[in-house]
């Protein structure tokens, strides 16, 4: 059994035309957060960049402006991406999640509508799973899409909702049956973000930008034809979405291999004021993230081959969001007494590289599914621990 | 395919009442097992057709070597089929080697290797040759002429010992740059090894942990449903399934450049032996003081795990490797050098 990938012809060239372009097209200077309104409107221009380089999804069919590239031209492009320090992906709710699930539950004319929109950085999506009473318990969720002729009348509360406050479109699930409980009676729907009836808050993050808002939905209206799926079938099309896709392509492994090459240079350019022991982390950072990736290309290869991945996701979703952590943790040591300060602080030196992307470390343990609720799943999913 | 056979195999042979009675000196020989091992061709496996073996490649005894760890096979097989054989294997023009090759091929003659990088050896007392590599030379020694000083070990079915030996002319089998090279890679194999042992150790510790704790009832349920025990359970499974990955690209990697082979090898070594600590620990903990007891299997596999987090290089010399290759930049670095140490 083993690991080695030789790069075919058409994968190297494939490489080579990705990094001039994006030594050609990556904005030299980082933009501003994505969290904030300037910030996410640079981020949507970057991907209407992309869109016109046809990089905006390469994995998807041209029909939707994709490439038709499979998972390893998807690794290969992801890796120039990052090595290249091109911005993150602020549609990333609908190219990554909403995209896929899409293509497997949507029907032509969905389809047709809205996945060239996103692939073309057009219509950029956010997210609303959770609601006030329903997080890592999402069956709870109590919001309802009552029918009314050829509409759906959408009534609740969805909160933490990614981009809900910049982007145009949302996606989630609302109870179609008003007496259901749990999983059932659930539907997938999707909706514009500035209906009538409609009440988009913004919630202030830690850093004080507004990257997530609460929604409130107040008899808005939506055409019966937004619902994604047969009605009722909702949960199992979410659930569907956390198996192959979001397990694979949420967090490529290039975006940590890149951080891990980030942090052995800041270590090297700071080794001799440090404990000896924030080497180990160090290489400890730089392994982790070898491991990831070598990891996803098994599994690519897997996929590609026709297997599937369930459970697998979880196993992914707590290596990648603490090994996250672990290294932004080291690079705030290595930091030291400047970790304290914001980036613009005169004496901050290299915290701006570090700041925004360690606090947003703090939250991959959490979004996505707590890795609580992912521990949950491997003990009893995969290992057949027993259920409470 | 043939993973499966070794498995069923030794599932049998390997029996934990079996790891008892060796650990208990009911068994000191092993002659019997040896001849079991024979019978799908283990000991000779890497050695060449023409002295009687099956000619695969270091690559193809990774998984072999995962289902060695998880038995806990207390006889130092891997350590015969996968470093020794090949080494002789590849020193060839000494009208002695073909001979001992062919018995060690069909598990007559059983070797043990004593490396300069390595301290103790394993299965000498009970070899009938011992190949002793020193900087460029490469000794053929039977075991009378070495002393062997034993260093009794927690893991009483892996028995080390210091092998002892004043170099004689006579014994010498090759020497020169390509010897260097050739015990250089020998080490290289001998961890990798133990890295996919570990791998094997560490499921089957997983495994005998899951079962008690889903049988063992305390409240009114299973504990395995708690989820302060669930967690810790789901953690190692998480360190267990990227080790994995790291031990099967560090094999491929033994055909490329020695440099990053060795980094690769070191990351593989480092994060299984880390796998099978982190299952050993939850294993122990679900069975509660039933696990730190003799009458438990268990210790027998955790034992296994920790001397192999010793052999072949210890953390030490593996954490340093792998950091002396980052800070001197001899490794690449960035998400477009995953295989590096494979793609030419």
């Amino acid at each position: 059994m083993t690991i080695a990938l030789r790069y075919t012809d058409a994968q190297r060239a494939f490489r080579a035309e990705v990094r001039d372009w994006m030594a050609a097209n990556v904005p030299r200077e980082p933009l501003e957060t994505l969290e904030s309104a300037r910030g996410f409107a640079a981020h949507r221009e970057w991907e209407r960049t992309l869109a016109r380089g046809h990089f905006g999804m390469v994995t998807w069919p041209e029909e939707y402006g994709g490439r038709g590239c499979n998972l390893i031209e998807w690794l290969i492009f992801e890796e120039e991406y990052y090595r290249a320090g091109a911005p993150g992906r602020a549609n990333q709710n609908g190219i990554f999640l909403l995209g896929p699930t899409l293509m497997e539950f949507g029907t032509p004319e969905q389809r047709a509508r809205f996945l060239p929109r996103m692939a073309a950085g057009e219509e950029m999506w956010a997210q609303a799973w959770s609601e006030p009473q329903a997080g890592s318990d999402l069956a709870a969720l109590r919001a309802t899409a009552i029918r009314d002729g050829d509409e759906y009348v959408l009534r609740g509360h969805k909160i933490w909702s990614s981009r809900a406050v910049y982007a145009d479109w949302g996606f989630g699930m609302f109870r179609t049956d008003s007496a259901s409980d749990r999983h059932r009676g659930i539907s997938f729907i999707l909706f514009p973000l500035d209906l009538p009836g409609m009440r988009v808050r913004g919630i202030p993050q830690i850093h004080g930008e507004t990257g997530f808002a609460e929604i409130f939905f107040e008899d808005a209206r939506v055409p019966v034809a937004n619902r994604l799926g047969d009605e009722g079938a909702g949960w199992q099309i979410a659930m569907a979405t956390a198996g192959f896709e979001r397990g694979l392509m949420l967090r490529s492994p290039a975006r940590f291999q890149a951080t891990a090459a980030r942090l052995v240079e800041l270590y090297r350019r700071h080794a001799a004021e440090l404990d000896p022991a924030i080497g180990s982390q160090v290489a400890q950072a730089w392994m982790d993230a070898q491991a990831y990736a070598l990891n996803t290309y098994m599994t690519a290869a897997r996929l590609i081959a026709g297997g599937t991945i369930g459970v697998e996701a979880s196993l992914n979703k707590i290596f990648w969001s603490e090994l996250d952590l672990a290294m932004h943790d080291c690079a705030m040591r290595i930091l030291g007494t400047r970790a304290q300060l914001l980036p613009h602080a005169p004496d901050a030196g290299d915290v701006g590289a570090w700041l925004e992307g360690y606090m947003f470390s703090l939250a991959g343990p959490i979004y996505a599914g707590t890795n609580e609720i992912q521990r949950n799943i491997i003990a009893e999913r995969l290992m057949k621990l027993p259920r409470a | 395919m043939m993973a499966a056979s070794v498995r069923e195999l030794l599932t049998d042979v390997c029996a934990p009442a079996v790891l008892r009675a060796v650990a208990e000196g009911r068994d000191p020989d092993g002659a019997a097992r040896w001849a079991r091992y024979h019978e799908l061709g283990l000991p000779g496996l890497l050695a060449p057709e023409t002295a009687g073996g099956l000619g695969l490649s270091s690559v193809d005894f990774v998984l072999i070597a995962e289902e060695i760890g998880r038995a806990a096979v207390p006889d130092a097989l891997a350590e015969h089929a996968a470093v020794a054989v090949p080494l002789l294997a590849e020193t060839p023009g000494d009208a002695r080697v073909a001979p001992v090759l062919e018995a060690a091929a069909a598990g007559t003659a059983r070797l043990a290797m004593a490396l300069s990088q390595e301290r103790f050896t394993a299965g000498a007392a009970e070899a009938d040759w011992l190949l002793i590599g020193a900087d460029d030379e490469l000794y053929l020694v039977p075991r009378s002429g070495v002393r062997l000083v034993e260093q009794p070990a927690n893991d009483r079915l892996r028995r080390v010992h210091r092998v002892e030996y004043t170099p004689v002319a006579a014994s010498r089998i090759a020497k020169g740059v390509a010897v260097r090279e050739a015990i250089g890679r020998a080490f290289e194999r001998g961890a990798l090894n133990v890295a996919a042992e570990c791998l094997g150790v560490a499921e089957r510790l997983l495994e005998i942990g899951v079962a008690y704790a889903s049988e063992r009832r305390q409240f009114g349920q299973p504990i395995g449903a708690y989820q302060g025990v669930k967690h810790q359970f789901a953690s190692a499974q998480v360190k267990l399934e990227f080790a994995r990955p790291v031990v099967y690209a560090a094999a491929a990697a033994l055909e490329g450049p020695v440099e990053r082979a060795q980094v690769a090898v070191s990351h593989a070594k480092l994060a299984a032996v880390a796998a099978a600590d982190a299952c050993a620990r939850i294993a122990m903990q679900a069975h509660g003081a039933m696990g730190y007891s003799w009458e438990v299997d268990l210790h027998f596999y955790m034992k296994r795990g920790w001397a192999l987090a010793g052999a072949w290089g210890d953390g030490n010399f593996h954490a340093r490797r792998v950091q002396s290759a980052l800070w001197s930049g001899a490794q690449p670095l960035g998400p477009d050098h995953t295989f590096s140490a494979t793609e030419s």
